[in-house]
């Protein structure tokens, strides 16, 4: 069974924060580090993304955690394992071989679970996140023509990735946490080119953006509509929101999205808004029950959680829009006159 | 059932904000002017690098109502593919313009792709054709379409560019096939350029250009309805070159026509195109013969418009744009430019203000400042963004640099006004965190107001951090972090200051930051002054109050504040509670009429003086097992774990042995006793139990927590049938294991410290495991209720069973005191010789205990924190003095 059939079907659940879930061993230095990386000359504590490499285990128990709660896909995590942010670690060379073991280990928790249940087959995205340069914004505010990455080292970042992913088996790819559109743009035209030069059948591309601040818009100063139509021609098969937002916040803005989209619907919010402790401590009923409204109001095809939610958040997610429908794709009309 | 949405093929653009052509969109401005073959001025200003002021001509069509701006930078003598990449890109800074979407205009396709690239929006490129053949029209359109632009097709192909309407209108159906089926392209995101030709140049076969582009346009608008018709509209007129008032009339006349045929969208003057209606009859009604070709025989009407062109040439006409700011005082003039981000009148303004202040530092500290904070709450309340807070950093800079002069000129005259010595910021992202941009940001702020920066870049470890500060003598610390254990290792710099004994005053900022977090948990380690930093637009009152004379005012005022708030966080409510008594009234409700309890099998007590330990051991959950051993990994897979596998594998293989033998050689011996009585509630929170010595009842806790609209708040008695509805049932259990200790000792005195633990974690599994075996044998059995389960033990281990055995002590029922209720109903220490200690735990250790609920839909939850009010209520139930109640709640109580 396809994602698109599944898809039409059923509302489908995302997994929630890999982040949250790996800082809850409390991993240390030498955690990241492993075995192989032990004499790496510089700190790489918190990259989270080396973990495919030093700390399999520990990676594909959280994805079964999530997989166990009732996830139907799964992502990677591969967020940050591209060439230009793993280069803050000097591991810019090992970004496609994050990219290869990240893939794999998802796919193995995935296929275990798709095996126990095959009516309830679990697919593994293969997430592409936003980097730590932006192609729009200048690091410079003296120099605001400046920009600190261009975008073919982008595209050639990105394509490293999507080699990675695909050639460790995801099924789909995710760009997500999208806060400057150029940058998702030439991770989709990496995609693009990634799958015109291998002649492989390109993969379902789920895509979700992100809504930063108080003026609803992206980082990079787009309107939600203007990000739509600016990634579109990726032909998702989702587009949707993700991250910086609790679902209290996020509400309108994918009210929003659920009318002008063509394609299927994603959504998922980080559990709440940071605390003044900078946790995240929204209940899983609450976000279960945000999400089951939602659902209800049929917005959504696709639900997860993001920073701060852990598997009894998709647990309680799962259960809460199990059965429900989903949201109905809108009939996309051949003439422009009513 | 919902009516089925549906979504209309739009042509869809966007800049920051969206563009759709809908029908009633009527026409589309394509602003002209940034195009170096179009406008002098602009093409000067690109040549001589003036980019600031061509963007001010783009900007300028924006504020005259283009809703596309066209950029071409196809000049011999430039670098087209660098001007159009660093113009772009300033565009793309300029949030009032890049407001708009951007139409990429170059004949040569490197050109184009450059300019792509510097985009976020959906762009419009013009444009491809059919010139080249189709080999390269296909490629040049695959590439547009990996971009997400829209394509303009000009109507060219081999044999050249299209003038009659014929030939326009078959070059564009042949491009178009080709790009819907061949390229994939959708119809809407297709526009097409007929060719605007110059009309009225004296030549006859000119003549008819105007209607044959009119004519193309309707025939392809009907054969073609979803695609766009475009057309470069100056062209139209060159032959009046110089002559302003007849070319914008003669505009004006073509698309009032063009328009009616179709055309979706043009190249213009965007604020210099008259009204129609507006234009003179005498000269409108010459535009329209020249035009529509009438009256045109022999250049008849041609003519005509050349001699009346004579009469009005050199009338110009001035610009307008909203300036009645300009007319303001100086201080909303400055603070309306830092708002809006305007740097054109900033020199001048600032001049003004520094000869209207005693010191020049005073304009920063005055009107600049006071701009600032504007800025400030309009970014925190959602009313500007950051492209745009960045853009007034700017506007702030370039008044800086109006001042620094004045600012030195005036230290050399006065040594008492300062020693020369700049003061000095220290910036970092701290170990661990690699996000920077809101550091920079504050770096650049602060760089403009004249601080020096000393910025360490990200992964900054607390020593290098207050290393640097020793050394270059910093005055200030400020830290940033975005990732959540960036907190942790803020606080761990704080501490380090406070151990180095640093005097200077520390900054907190970054995303997952906050006030409460910095008064509760930072500012505690140092008492320097420690300050949190809400954005950029801060930092600089809060440095320079900091170098000031206010310093000590703004420590203590600060310190206040922390103190204040620490006692909010660690007094008030950390999250919002609701009464008790509401919180009884949204209890979970149950379908009770509908619902029909099993009688247990057994009522009273079952005692179990030794149980089948074989049995028991099946049931035993292997995972706890490595938890208890702080193995990572979870059952089954640790054992095959490439790290832990070999160590999980002979761990596992010796519990084996070692449960084999504690079976064979009976070291433990397994004792239990379960009961069930009538039971029922009052509504609230209170069970009642009927038993052979009368009533008892059993007091639960209710959930207090604020929860959304329509979530219960969960209590175990909600579990239970309410009186007035009718009969229902409650259970205990009580089990043990004996003989550990005497293991455990053993190993203890052989030193033997790992089958010692071993002993012990068995111990607990085996218990664990016996209640397991019960509470099955209690569904199927002795209660009953699911006589017919047949469930692995998987599915036991993952709870998947009806019912629920929760536990005094535990989350759903924290108050350990109804374990002595419990301890007397099942007689727990005469019948199988529990001790309940004076802390209530059980001895021995491995003893557990818990009550039996039957109804389908009950579950676990965890209290969380209840308020004092439930706190009465509950010691009043129990007959309990308010402090003995406390005592035994307080981990629970807010």
């Amino acid at each position: 069974m396809t994602i698109q059939d599944c898809l039409k079907e059923r509302i489908l659940v995302i997994d929630g924060a890999m982040g949250t879930m790996i800082q809850k061993h409390k991993p240390t230095e030498a955690t990241f580090r492993g075995e192989r990386f032990k004499d790496w000359h510089i700190d790489v504590k918190n990259n989270s993304d080396l973990m495919n490499l030093t700390q399999p285990e520990m990676i594909q128990g959280i994805h079964e955690l999530y997989l166990e709660a009732g996830a139907d896909i799964i992502e990677t995590n591969t967020f940050a394992a591209t060439r230009i942010p793993q280069a803050d670690y000097e591991m810019g060379n090992l970004a496609y071989e994050m990219n290869v073991e990240g893939a794999k280990i998802a796919r193995r928790a995935a296929d275990k679970y798709t095996a126990k249940d095959p009516s309830k087959p679990r697919f593994v995205a293969g997430a592409i996140g936003p980097l730590n340069k932006t192609l729009s914004l200048s690091p410079d505010v003296n120099n605001p023509g400046f920009r600190s990455v261009t975008f073919d080292e982008v595209v050639e970042a990105y394509y490293e990735q999507v080699k990675g992913l695909v050639e460790g088996g995801v099924d789909l790819l995710l760009i997500e946490t999208i806060f400057d559109t150029l940058n998702a743009k030439a991770a989709i035209f990496a995609i693009k080119k990634y799958f015109s030069d291998t002649g492989k059948t390109q993969l379902p591309v789920m895509i979700s953006g992100t809504i930063t601040d108080a003026s609803g818009r992206t980082l990079s100063g787009q309107t939600l509509e203007a990000f739509y139509t600016s990634v579109m021609h990726a032909r998702p098969i989702s587009v949707g929101l993700n991250c910086a937002l609790g679902a209290k916040e996020m509400r309108p803005h994918i009210e929003e999205l659920s009318q002008m989209a063509s394609c299927f619907v994603s959504a998922y919010p980080n559990a709440g808004l940071p605390n003044a402790m900078g946790e995240y401590d929204e209940a899983p009923e609450d976000t279960g029950h945000y999400l089951e409204e939602w659902a209800k109001e049929g917005w959504v095809n696709i639900v997860g959680g993001c920073c701060g939610t852990t598997p009894d958040h998709i647990k309680h997610i799962a259960d809460h829009v199990k059965n429900i429908r989903p949201r109905q794709l809108p009939v996309l009309e051949e003439e422009v006159v009513a | 059932m919902e009516q089925m949405a549906s979504l209309k093929p739009y042509l869809r653009l966007s800049g920051l904000e969206p563009l759709t052509l809908r029908p009633e969109t009527n026409f589309v401005n394509v602003g002209e002017r940034t195009n170096v073959t179009g406008s002098k001025k602009f093409a000067r200003l690109i040549k001589e690098n003036k980019y600031e002021e061509a963007l001010s001509v783009a900007r300028q069509q924006v504020e005259n109502g283009a809703q596309v701006l066209d950029v071409n930078m196809d000049d011999a003598l430039l670098d087209g593919v660098q001007a159009m990449t660093t113009f772009l890109n300033l565009v793309q800074s300029e949030p009032d313009i890049a407001r708009i979407p951007i139409m990429i205009d170059s004949s040569k396709f490197e050109i184009i792709e450059a300019g792509l690239k510097c985009v976020q929006g959906k762009c419009i490129v013009n444009s491809i054709s059919l010139k080249e053949g189709e080999e390269k029209f296909i490629q040049q359109a695959i590439t547009c379409q990996m971009y997400g632009a829209a394509v303009i097709v000009m109507a060219f192909d081999e044999q050249g560019q299209a003038d009659t309407k014929d030939r326009k209108v078959q070059i564009c159906y042949r491009a178009y096939k080709i790009l819907t089926e061949q390229v994939g392209y959708d119809p809407q995101d297709i526009i097409f350029d007929p060719n605007i030709f110059a009309i009225a140049t004296g030549l006859e076969e000119h003549n008819n250009y105007g209607v044959d582009f009119i004519e193309a346009t309707r025939e392809i608008k009907d054969l073609m309805p979803l695609t766009k018709v475009s057309g470069g509209v100056s062209n139209l007129s060159f032959s009046f070159r110089g002559n302003d008032h007849v070319r914008e009339a003669m505009h004006s006349v073509f698309l009032f026509y063009a328009i009616k045929a179709g055309m979706d969208m043009g190249i213009v003057n965007a604020g210099q195109l008259v009204v129609y209606d507006e234009i003179e009859p005498q000269l409108r009604q010459l535009c329209e013969d020249v035009i529509l070709n009438r009256n045109n025989e022999n250049n008849e009407a041609t003519e005509k418009l050349i001699s009346f062109a004579e009469t009005v040439k050199g009338k110009g006409k001035e610009e307008k744009k909203d300036d009645t700011w300009r007319k303001t005082s100086v201080e909303e003039r400055l603070k309306h430019a830092l708002v809006n981000g305007i740097t054109d009148y900033i020199d001048a303004d600032t001049e003004e203000a520094r000869l209207k202040y005693p010191r020049p530092l005073e304009v920063i500290e005055g009107p600049l400042m006071d701009g600032m904070n504007v800025v400030g709450d309009l970014f925190g309340s959602g009313k500007m963004f950051l492209p745009q807070v960045v853009k007034s950093a700017r506007v702030m800079k370039k008044s800086v640099a109006w001042l620094t002069p004045f600012i030195e000129e005036e230290k050399k005259n006065n040594p008492l006004a300062g020693n020369g010595n700049v003061p000095k910021v220290l910036l970092a992202t701290v170990k661990g965190d690699v996000h920077d941009i809101g550091k920079n940001i504050v770096g650049v702020v602060l760089g403009c107001n004249g601080y020096e920066i000393i910025d360490l870049g990200v992964m900054v470890p607390a020593d290098k951090i207050l290393d640097t500060a020793e050394r270059e003598n910093a005055d200030i610390i400020g830290l940033s972090g975005l990732i959540t254990p960036s907190l942790d290792e803020m606080v761990h710099v704080a501490h380090e200051m406070k151990r180095r004994g640093m005097k200077q005053p520390l900054l907190i900022g970054g995303a997952t930051t906050s006030r409460m977090h910095t008064a509760v948990k930072i500012a505690p380690q140092y008492e320097n002054g420690v300050l949190h930093i809400l954005d950029a637009s801060r930092s600089v009152t809060a440095v320079s109050t900091l170098l000031g004379k206010e310093k000590d005012n703004l420590l203590k005022k600060t310190a206040n504040e922390y103190g204040e708030l620490r006692n909010q966080f660690l007094n008030k409510n950390k999250k919002e509670l609701i009464a008790y008594n509401d919180a009884v009234i949204t209890k979970e409700y149950f379908d009770w009429k509908n619902y029909k309890p099993t009688k247990p099998a057994i009522l009273g007590n079952k005692v179990f003086q030794d149980f089948d330990l074989a049995t028991i051991a099946k049931y035993i959950d292997w995972g706890p097992f490595f938890i208890g051993w702080e193995m990572p990994g979870r059952f089954p897979d640790v054992l095959s774990d490439k790290i832990f596998g070999q160590e999980a594998t002979k761990l596992y293989n010796d519990a084996q042995k070692l449960v084999e033998k504690i079976i064979s050689e009976k070291w433990f011996t397994a004792k239990g006793v379960i009961g069930f009585w009538p039971a029922v509630t009052n509504n609230a929170d209170t069970v009642t139990l009927q038993t052979d010595k009368g009533e008892v009842k059993l007091e639960m806790l209710r959930q207090q927590l604020k929860k959304a609209v329509g979530q219960p708040s969960f209590s175990l008695a909600d579990f239970i049938k309410p009186a007035e509805l009718g009969d229902d049932y409650i259970g205990a259990f009580s089990v043990t294991i004996h003989g550990a200790k005497k293991y455990v000792e053993k190993f203890a005195a052989e030193h033997d410290e790992y089958n010692k633990i071993m002993v012990q974690i068995l111990a607990d599994r085996f218990v664990e495991a016996f209640a397991e075996c019960l509470h099955e044998k209690t569904r199927k059995e002795y209660w009953g209720y699911a006589a017919n389960e047949t469930l692995s033990n998987e599915q036991l281990i993952k709870e998947e069973y009806k019912g629920i055995r929760p536990a005094p002590g535990y989350p759903a029922c924290p108050d350990h005191t109804e374990k002595i209720k419990l301890f007397e109903l099942l007689d727990a220490t005469n019948n199988i010789g529990i001790e309940l200690t004076e802390s209530l735990a059980m001895n021995p250790p491995a003893s557990v205990c818990g009550w039996y609920i039957a109804h389908p839909q009950s579950h676990y939850f965890g209290l969380g924190k209840i308020n004092r009010d439930q706190l009465e209520d509950y010691a009043k139930r129990k007959g309990m003095s308010k402090e003995e109640a406390e005592k035994w709640l307080r981990p629970v109580l807010e």
